[in-house]
């Protein structure tokens, strides 16, 4: 909880490397997942002869940038599975890892305030607990006894009528996440290597033999794209196209208080979702900006259309400032669910397409991709996931759905 | 936010404006002699260019009219605005060059190793049947 102190650093995180000039695998991006997957392919598949790619900064991208927000009460079951999968990873990471990344199980409400909202929610009660994921309809008094600041009153234009509720559900503190997959990757022998921007790939045939970077031409038996934002910039490079649009998603934090929020809300309908952070900032999230944008900023009406949600949910917060608001750039597909497995490419794999909720899916998306880059055929929680899903009709449709709009 | 020159109205604030995404896809010609795969390509694939990009905005809460607009998707600059069932643009500026953020050069769609174009792959037809 808010109280939980900030963890001590290794004195030692991850060495920094010049590229060699040939790996058994490259994964392009260094974000969360990128690190997950490199972690999960040395640690389960054998794989250390192996480099992770960022352009950036270590897990700069959409990783530092994300509001932590964790949680697996998705409507469908394959949803279901690999997020669930996500969260029983996420509860034994910190030990695995060696490293208190202060995963905080706090629970997540997402309220329901339209009749349609309330069956929605119900429904979903109702399936994620047919799948074995916690999950409870409270009513309203009973979101007021966990979070004594919401407004629960019904003269307001969206009352609260009601919430479902994830007790397993939480926050994470993402930095740290990133570290500790980046300390024992570098334990294990993974090159991680940074300001390393691949620029294109080389092809024997159909097949990739190796990527193009700014620090040369580096030979590889296999590439594993993870570059949330930039996903459809690489397949095209790579001779492909994925069924993918990328949009600005912006984010903003308060000034340090109390604590005074003792779990996670989330609203689909009057959209905003928010958060204490351990140091005490309030974290808000809202939707993405319509349009396509690489900008890592977005519209202000975006902001306002938060802020304006969350002072009515919480009329304590009407006092607060906005200390920071940033962006970034998330790959969104039309059924709002992740692309992992292969690509038209032979020895490519691709994951992407989290969209806004990719955080949360860090350790199921690691561990099925390696799976995936190290068998070339994927895992059985990411199957559901191909491509192919656009060619034959199989979508699994999380718009809406999965509690908040995408 | 965006200051959007909508043809009919004049520059207004982007809340007035609906995005309808890729510009220059039309409805397939032969609906009926298309494949799965085709199928997904019209339903599911569009360009999403980093740097210069033409797509549809509606002016829903103005003249409610339909217009075209190329808009770079790095740094938010608006290049042209221009009417439906008329063919894109050459870019008045194509290196796009003192933009002041990240060069669009250096990332963009054609710096690939022998990355076809998109544009070969997608479904065009005769203007003004989008929708
Ligand atoms: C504001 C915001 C709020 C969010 N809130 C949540 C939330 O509460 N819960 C949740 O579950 N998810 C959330 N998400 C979504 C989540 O952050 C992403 O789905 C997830 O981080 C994507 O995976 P990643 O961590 O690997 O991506 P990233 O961290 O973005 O990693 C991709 C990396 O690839 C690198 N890259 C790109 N191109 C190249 C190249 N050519 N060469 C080398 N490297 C390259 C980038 O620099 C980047 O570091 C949020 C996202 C945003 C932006
Ligand atoms: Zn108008």
């Amino acid at each position: 909880m808010s109280n939980q102190q900030l963890p001590e650093h290794p004195d030692f995180l991850w060495r920094n490397p010049e590229p060699k000039s040939s790996y058994d695998a490259v994964i392009v991006g260094g974000g969360g997942h990128g690190l997950a997957t490199a972690y999960f392919l040395a640690k389960n598949h054998g794989m250390t002869n192996i480099a992770v790619l960022e352009k950036g900064w270590l897990a700069g991208g959409n990783m530092a940038r994300n509001t932590t927000i964790i949680r697996s009460n998705y409507l469908w079951d394959e949803s279901a599975a690999i997020y669930e999968h996500a969260l029983k990873l996420w509860e034994i990471l910190p030990e695995e890892l060696e490293y208190d990344f202060l995963f905080s199980q706090r629970g997540v409400m997402n309220l329901a305030h339209t009749l349609g909202d309330v069956r929605e929610s119900m429904r979903r009660v109702g399936a994620n607990k047919l799948n074995g994921v916690d999950a409870e309809w409270l009513d309203p008094q009973q979101v007021k006894e966990l979070c004594p600041i919401l407004n629960i009153n019904d003269n307001i234009r969206y009352p609260v009528m009601g919430a479902t509720y994830q007790p397993r559900a939480g926050i994470a503190k993402h930095d740290h996440v990133a570290w500790a997959f980046a300390r024992k990757c570098d334990e294990l022998g993974v090159d991680i290597i940074q300001n390393c921007e691949v620029t294109g790939f080389v092809k024997d045939g159909n097949r990739v033999v190796g990527v193009k970077t700014n620090q040369g031409t580096i030979n590889t038996e296999k590439v594993g794209l993870c570059a949330a934002g930039h996903s459809s910039v690489l397949a095209e490079m790579a001779g492909f196209r994925l069924p993918i649009q990328s949009h600005p998603l912006q984010a903003l934090v308060s000034e340090l208080h109390e604590p005074v929020h003792p779990t996670v809300v989330m609203s689909n309908h009057v959209h905003v979702y928010v958060s204490q952070a351990h140091k005490g900032e309030l974290v808000m999230g809202a939707g993405v900006d319509s349009y396509n944008g690489y900008g890592q900023r977005g519209s202000f009406h975006v902001i306002e259309h938060q802020m304006a949600a969350a002072v009515e949910l919480f009329p304590i917060f009407a006092r607060a400032h906005v200390l920071r608001t940033w962006g970034g750039i998330v790959d969104t597909t039309l059924d709002a669910s992740p692309i992992v497995g292969n690509t038209p490419v032979e020895n490519m794999f691709v994951n992407c397409g989290w969209g806004t909720g990719g955080f949360k899916g860090t350790p199921a998306a690691g561990l099925t991709f390696a799976h995936n880059i190290a068998t070339g055929t994927p895992h059985e929680l990411n199957k559901p996931f191909a491509l192919e899903r656009f060619e034959t009709g199989a979508l699994i449709d999380e718009h809406g759905a999965a509690a908040v709009a995408h | 936010m965006l200051l959007i020159p909508c043809p009919n109205c004049g520059s207004r604030d982007e809340t007035e404006f609906h995005y309808g995404g890729q510009a220059h896809v039309a409805y397939p010609e032969n609906p009926t002699e298309l494949n799965d795969r085709e199928w997904a390509e019209f339903l599911f694939y569009r360009d999403n260019t980093k740097g210069a990009f033409a797509e549809r905005w509606l002016h829903s809460t103005g003249c409610r009219q339909w217009f075209n607009m190329l808009r770079d998707t790095v740094t938010y600059d608006i290049q042209s605005v221009y009417p439906m069932g008329t063919p894109r643009p050459a870019p008045a500026n194509p290196a796009v060059p003192d933009s002041g953020t990240a060069s669009t050069a250096a990332d963009s769609t054609t710096t690939g190793a022998a990355a076809p174009s998109t544009s070969a792959t997608s479904i065009t037809a005769p203007e003004g049947a989008t929708k």
